[in-house]
Formats: C-alpha cells, structure tokens, sequence
C-alpha cells in the first residue's frame, strides 16, 4: 500500500470527524467527532513511522496521542456530565448562561 | 496484488465505511458504537504497519476504555424512555462545503508532496513486525521524560475529572 493511500485515509477521516464536530449540537456527538479526527492523526503517524523501522518517532508519538486522547474524554465527559446536571440538557445550543 | 495488502485495505474500507456512517447518522448511540469498529480498523491498519504495540493500546484504551465512557456519557445526560438519543444537525451546507474543501485541499497537497519520491521513504526497508523491544528500548531511553510527563498528565486528568464529575458536599447537603 502506497503511502498516499494511508495519508488520505488519515484526511477523510480528519474530515469526517471534522463534520461531526461542526454540525452536531448535542455534546457528546461532538466529543465522538474529535475522538475520529485525533484517530486520523494517529494513522499519518504510524505510516511514516512504517518506513522508519529504526527510530519509531511516530509510532512513540501516537502512543502520546493515544494517552491525552484518554484523558481528554475523560475530562470532556466529566464536564458534559455537570452541564447536564445544572442544565437539564446537553444540547450545546441551550448552555446560553454564563451566570453559574 | 498481495495478501497483506489486501487485508490493509479491508481494515481501511472499513474504517473508511464506519466514519462516513457517523458523519450521516443523528443517532448519537449508533455513532457511539460505529466508532468501535472504525476505531478495530484503524487498530488493524496499524498491526499491519508493524504498530503493534500502538495497535494494542489503541484496542486497550479507545476501544475498551473511551467508548465505555461515551456510552455511560449518553446514558446520564440521557432522560429518555423508548425514545432514540437523537443530536440535531445544523448548518448541513456550510459544514459540508468546509469538510469537503479541507478535504480535496489534503488530497492535493499529499500529491503535490510527492512522498513516495522522498529518498528515506525510498530507501527505507519496512520491518515487518517492527521489533517491539526496539519500541520499548526508544520508550524507556530517548523518550523517557515524554513518557514520564504523558503519565503525570493522565494521572492529573483522571483525578480532576473524577472530582468534577463528583458531587460537592454542598450539593449533597441541598440535596437532603
């Protein structure tokens, strides 16, 4: 598989979670799409790590990624999960007050 | 054509299939669990790459650990009886224009790049596997303080959403 192949998947799925992001209102759709565009970095990574067997920057790079990824859902989630409790919603479109 | 190859681009088609799935889908639990099998694929494509280790802690964490989160997310913001969790979705022209742009802008500069002319990418003899002591070797010796700070931060991010996500005494005094 030539290497354009996998950077282009890496771009469609980049889009792909980048439409997510863009045109859901509700939170954790949103949540869902940047969990897709941080995969699709990863994929850009690891191909060009593929023809570099010797030092595997990309592939320890990815494995960073992978970890803030965690932790970014991990606290995403725990902040919709408040929204919630205050707003009664998580509709993105609702949170219009900023008065806690 | 062979064998390997073909492989790589059944995890790819699927990958590929899924996403656009979650692009159309308003179902947010259907995305939910659409993602699980983009994520296999991805998973599948960097095994195939010789990513092993990337390729296991892609399955540990995303799909054993983030898609458990996003579904407990959808279960608790939630009140829904028999009805489908629906997001609403607006803006679908300008949204699309834009991830569409983006896109064919990618598409063009990956071909103007030129990558597989590239010397190193030319000259370079995938190992396949790549050695995963190697790996752990690059891991424990040139990027140890990456490696000692991505735990410190997940470490601190754990913490301080469990004590977001928690309820304040305060709060459970009022609730009494």
């Amino acid at each position: 598989m030539p290497i354009e192949h996998l950077l282009i998947l890496g771009a469609a799925l980049f889009c792909m979670g980048l439409l997510v992001v863009l045109s859901r209102k509700n939170a954790i759709a949103v949540l869902i799409g940047i969990e897709l565009m941080l995969n699709a970095s990863n994929i850009n990574l690891v191909a060009f790590s593929h023809f570099d067997p010797d030092l595997l920057q990309g592939q320890v790079f990815a494995l960073f990624v992978v970890t803030v990824a965690a932790a970014e859902a991990a606290v995403g989630l725990a902040i919709v999960v408040r929204v919630y409790q205050y707003f009664r919603t998580a509709d993105l479109d609702q949170l219009n007050q900023l008065n806690g | 054509m062979t064998l390997e190859s073909i492989i790589l681009y059944g995890f790819a088609g699927l990958s590929l299939v899924l996403s656009l799935y979650i692009a159309l889908t308003r179902n947010v639990l259907y995305a939910a669990i659409a993602l699980i099998g983009a994520f296999l694929g991805v998973a599948g494509i960097f095994m195939m790459l010789g990513a092993s280790f990337v390729a296991i802690s892609q399955v540990l964490v995303y799909v054993g650990g983030i898609l458990i989160l996003i579904v407990f997310g959808i279960m608790l913001t939630n009140r829904l009886r028999g009805q489908k969790v629906l997001s609403t979705v607006y803006n679908k022209f300008w949204v699309l224009m834009i991830a569409a742009g983006l896109f064919i802008i990618f598409v063009k500069g990956i071909f103007q790049a030129n990558f597989s002319s590239l010397s190193w990418i030319k000259e370079a003899k995938p190992a396949l596997p790549a050695p995963l002591e190697k790996f752990g070797m690059r891991l424990m010796t040139d990027y140890v303080v990456g490696f000692e700070l991505i735990g410190i931060l997940l470490l601190l991010a754990l913490i301080g959403a469990v004590k977001m996500a928690a309820k304040s005494g305060k709060e459970e005094r009022d609730a009494h």
